[in-house]
């Protein structure tokens, strides 16, 4: 009995001390003097700027690892093809590879003596938004394998054999199987790259007003003294990451006992 | 059952679901221009040596690599107690704290980053200062890292049979015995796999280091923050070099955790 109590308090206690208590006191330093000087903070021009670069390297991003994010699914578990264990592997590879890395192999490639230099890549939003590609890659992918691999190709056998096309196959078939897990990687999507930070760090750089993501706008207060400033889009982030959080808890029942 | 019947004919010629060419093509082509050709283009210029032999790189290799060991060792342990709690013990607030967990997903590192400077930093209200040392380094890795463990044993133990730890106990085997022979064995893979992920992710870790950490030379820096230095000072082609250490630790990683998950599921047969 103790054991259980004291495992329990064990493990809050580790959540707490890491997690709850270092984020509340962000939110309660950024509403300590009221709402005033929090707002003042996040409408700021260059903050509602950086704000609307996150949101566009979003609002490209997504969509794009969503749409390709299904069909690396599809190639990956329905055929076999010469190389489909690399293809495997390199979907993987952006979870475990340091977001520098990322950045610089970026910048090498379309920086100023990259093999494809000398357009305005690196720099400038197009270089920002192939960073955010890349990191928040493997998402939709990752969710999407599993339901593929479960629920197995015999309905859609079916449906071919019923003189179905290829493409109503997918749209009358496959697609209401995975929607919920395409969802679900949707929402991880949009977290990872609303939140990314080296590899945008590395190849925007770092202009204000024009390259700086929210991010970056994070960091860049916070070495700037202004704490408020600092405080109050880090907020922002955080409400984003929470509204995040409940879609993943709403998303994840019914992925299960679909 | 009508559709069943169908598949058991013999097809006279089955379509394929898709066309096949469309979606392994369109893949590969999307893979290759986001992620193969920028590595390619990091490898093909990463140049000089000295950029990963010199002191500095090597003390900052050194840190990363034992950081992220504590910090894979510090997750085996409280990210199995903490599924553990999920899953077999009650207590009001479960659901919310189970959301809880996924947060370090969700939240940006560098957001992550600030709010352990602002309640372990120089300005602490509970006058910890965890900045610009060794352990600013550590809690900002595990605060990242936190998901990963909680996240791969969480399901096995909720599929675990309880049924072998009521025999274990019947057999006349303690509460230490039965978790030792029956339930760690069980989800050793998930733990393995999940601290692998940790450590990978550890290695790696920028966006919450460089605000805590200092990034100061043989004291505080990671290797992603060497690299990044190593970038601003105009050395790319030594930043590469590094980057492809950086890199073959990743996929070394990554090859690890596809091994240790075709181990489980051969136990599983």
């Amino acid at each position: 009995m103790i054991g259980k109590y004291a495992l329990r308090f064990v493990a809050l206690g580790y959540l707490a001390v890491l997690l709850v208590a270092p984020v509340s006191y962000v939110f309660w330093r950024t509403f300590e003097h009221g709402f005033g000087p929090a707002w003042d903070a996040v409408t700021a021009p260059d903050a509602l700027h950086a704000l609307k670069v996150t949101l566009i390297l979003t609002a490209i991003a997504v969509p794009a690892n969503t749409i390709f994010g299904v069909l690396c699914a599809l190639a990956i578990v329905r055929y076999r093809f010469p190389g489909s264990g690399i293809v495997n592997a390199v979907v993987d590879l952006p979870l475990a590879l340091s977001p520098v890395v990322v950045g610089l192999a970026l910048l090498l490639l379309y920086g100023r003596e990259g093999w494809l230099g000398g357009h305005r890549v690196v720099f400038a939003l197009p270089g920002m938004v192939l960073a955010t590609i890349f990191v928040s890659l493997p998402f939709v992918v990752r969710e999407v394998v599993p339901v593929l691999r479960e629920i197995g190709t015999e309905q859609e056998q079916a449906a071919a054999t019923l003189g179905a096309s290829a493409f109503q196959t997918f749209r009358r078939v496959t697609w209401p199987a995975i929607r919920w897990a395409t969802a679900y990687g949707v929402v991880l999507t949009t977290a990872r790259a609303l939140g990314e930070f080296g590899a945008v760090s590395v190849v925007s750089g770092r202009i204000t007003g024009e390259t700086q993501s929210l991010t970056l706008y994070v960091q860049d207060r916070y070495q700037s003294f202004d704490e408020v400033g600092a405080y109050a889009s880090a907020v922002v982030l955080a409400l984003i990451a929470v509204a995040t959080l409940i879609l993943m808890t709403r998303l994840k029942p019914k992925e299960e006992t679909r | 059952m009508a559709a069943r019947a169908a598949v058991a004919l013999p097809a006279p010629k089955a379509r394929r679901p898709l066309a096949p060419g469309l979606a392994v093509g369109l893949s590969t082509l999307y893979l290759s221009v986001i992620v193969l050709l920028p590595l390619a283009a990091l490898s093909w210029r990463a140049h000089g040596w000295d950029a990963i032999t010199n002191d500095q790189a090597v003390s900052s290799l050194r840190l990363t690599v034992l950081a992220s060991l504590v910090v894979a060792l510090v997750n085996a342990l409280a990210g199995t107690a903490i599924a553990w709690t999920l899953v077999r013990d009650r207590f009001p607030g479960q659901g919310i704290v189970n959301a809880l967990v996924d947060l370090p997903f969700a939240l940006p590192t560098i957001v992550a980053g600030l709010t352990l400077l602002a309640l372990y930093g120089p300005r602490s209200p509970v006058g910890v200062n965890a900045a610009f040392t060794r352990w600013g380094i550590l809690l900002a890795l595990l605060f990242v890292t936190l998901p990963f463990v909680v996240r791969t044993v969480q399901p096995v133990l909720l599929e675990l049979d309880r049924e072998m730890e009521d025999a274990a106990a019947s057999l006349g085997a303690g509460k230490v015995a039965t978790f030792r022979r029956v339930i760690l064995p069980n989800i050793l893979p998930a733990i393995l796999s999940g601290v692998a992920l940790a450590f990978a992710r550890a290695v790696g870790e920028f966006g919450a280091v460089v605000l805590i950490s200092g990034n100061l030379p043989f004291k505080t820096e990671v290797v992603s923050v060497y690299v990044f230095g190593r970038i601003e000072s105009g050395d790319p082609g030594g930043a590469a070099a590094a980057s492809v250490v950086i890199l073959a630790i990743s996929f070394g990683v990554l090859l690890a955790i596809g091994g240790v998950r075709r181990l489980a599921t051969r136990h599983d047969r």
